[in-house]
């Protein structure tokens, strides 16, 4: 067997954790592109940056915060106590809630600018044949912006695969519960397994290819058709 | 312009200073976080111009660093099989020596640590107990030990988080994200973790010895100053720091 079973299960893990954070992003990001794409307010420049924060923060940054946060002691942790659910740290929830603030970019920027793309005028049409905000967005800029949605689809779940520095600091290293691929390839290497390490960074290495792969094929396609 | 001068000036006086002066660049396990600090002062005292640059972490990631070539010239490991096996790949230009015993405490700043045996770790309201990584770190190694010659690893499984080293494991209690941590007593006694809350020793019996190694390494067989500090680490003041922080040196056992 190529894998043991702690490395299934932690490609298993990685791939269940991004899965998640896409779908959540698609739809916590969707209403966030449309306003960027669509609106004028002076918010808008404060927005857009704090949302392209994680692209330029250190993961350590994110990890430390969102360490203190979700701790006993931080905002987050005040709110799960409250609600009486177990503290976020250690746990896979507190990894997809760690993951949404870090692949928020790979996910909005993308969408916002399918949405620019789509521009002012089949928007304004529709609205002269009577459709409602919502039928329009549904019915037009939706379909329209299908590519961007790939892209943000693809590059937010790829970006989530390749999360390393948060989930170590907020994650605990539990086996089938925090220990993804990353992390699991890292312990490999701590404990000098190289031959184990070899195997799953390769499974990585195809992977992350085979889906930059795919982005770049696809795109020059879309432009044609 | 001025500016310009000014900022040429301070470079030049930088390198001048620098060619003069000696630099080594010490890979340190994280144990030694506290006690290593202190000992570099005193290290440096009578030895002004000179640098000493201590990096710290797991002593499994230095080991493979330092067969990848890394800029270390001596290396600190907190389990002597790491530099041993140096030494056999020929990575090693001096012999290994060991410098300490590390000894392993529950710490806690939520609870009174000090009032706690490992038996207490069954407790309900403890939900998250922080140790290193069994895996690598041997910290986490000898806390694993332990915990199963108390029969109690089984029924602790699913409250255990994994530190990547044992700084970062006292970090996980030190933030509250964590009840309970079996941390190194190097780290617990230091004023910054001791004025949060006591600790437990863990009996010595109930795990292997966490026998702590050095080695200059083949980039540093070149540089006496290497060689001056590893001499120091064997001098009164180096071993006074390092019994103050919970260490049992080689001299005084056996």
């Amino acid at each position: 067997m190529l894998l043991n079973g702690s490395d299934l299960q932690a490609i298993w893990l990685t791939i269940r954790l991004a899965s998640i954070v896409t779908a959540i992003l698609l739809v916590v990001g969707t209403p966030i592109a449309w306003w960027l794409a669509r609106s004028r307010s002076r918010w808008k420049g404060p927005i857009g940056a704090t949302v392209a924060l994680p692209l330029v923060l250190p993961p350590s940054v994110l990890g430390f915060y969102l360490l203190l946060a979700m701790g006993p002691h931080g905002p987050v942790g005040s709110l799960t106590r409250a609600l009486g659910v177990e503290p976020l740290p250690f746990t896979f929830w507190g990894l997809v809630l760690a993951s949404v603030f870090y692949s928020l970019p790979f996910m909005v920027q993308p969408l916002q600018n399918a949405f620019e793309a789509v521009g002012d005028r089949p928007l304004e049409v529709a609205a002269t044949l009577r459709a409602s905000p919502l039928d329009t967005f549904f019915s037009v800029a939706l379909p329209m912006a299908l590519p961007g949605y790939l892209t943000a689809s693809i590059l937010t779940f790829a970006h989530t695969v390749g999360e390393f520095g948060v989930v170590l600091m907020i994650g605990g290293n539990i086996p089938g519960v925090t220990r993804v691929a990353s992390v699991q390839i890292y312990d490999h290497v701590e404990a000098l397994e190289y031959a184990q390490a070899h195997r799953l960074a390769a499974v990585m290495l195809v992977f992350s290819f085979l889906v930059l792969l795919a982005l770049y094929a696809w795109r020059p396609n879309s432009r044609k058709g | 312009m001025k500016l310009f001068k000014l900022f040429f000036l301070a470079c030049s006086l930088f390198i001048t200073t620098t060619a003069h002066a000696e630099k080594i660049t010490i890979a340190a396990a994280a144990d030694l976080k506290f006690a290593m600090d202190e000992i570099v002062t005193g290290f440096k005292q009578n030895r002004p111009g000179n640098e000493v640059e201590v990096i710290y972490g797991s002593s499994g990631k230095f080991h493979t660093q330092i067969q990848q070539g890394a800029p270390y010239d001596l290396y600190f490991s907190a389990d002597i099989s790491y530099p041993r096996e140096l030494a056999k790949t020929g990575m090693a230009a001096s012999e290994v020596k060991p410098y300490a015993f590390g000894r392993i405490v529950l710490w806690s700043n939520s609870m009174d640590a000090a009032k706690m045996t490992l038996a207490s770790l069954i407790d309900p309201k403890i939900s998250r107990i922080a140790i290193a990584n069994p895996k690598h770190a041997p910290y986490g190694k000898r806390a694993e030990e332990a915990l199963r010659t108390s029969g109690l690893w089984d029924r602790l499984q699913s409250k255990l988080v994994f530190g990547e080293n044992i700084a970062h494991t006292a970090q996980f209690v030190q933030t509250g994200n964590a009840q309970v941590g079996i941390i190194a007593l190097s780290l617990a006694v230091n004023s910054e973790l001791a004025k949060k809350g006591g600790y437990y020793l863990i009996p010595e019996s109930l795990h292997k010895p966490l026998e702590q190694g050095y080695v200059i390494t083949k980039r540093g067989a070149a540089k006496p100053l290497a060689k001056q500090f590893a001499d120091y680490m064997g001098s009164k003041p180096a071993r006074s720091v390092m019994t103050t922080y919970g260490f049992v040196l080689p001299g005084e056992v056996k």
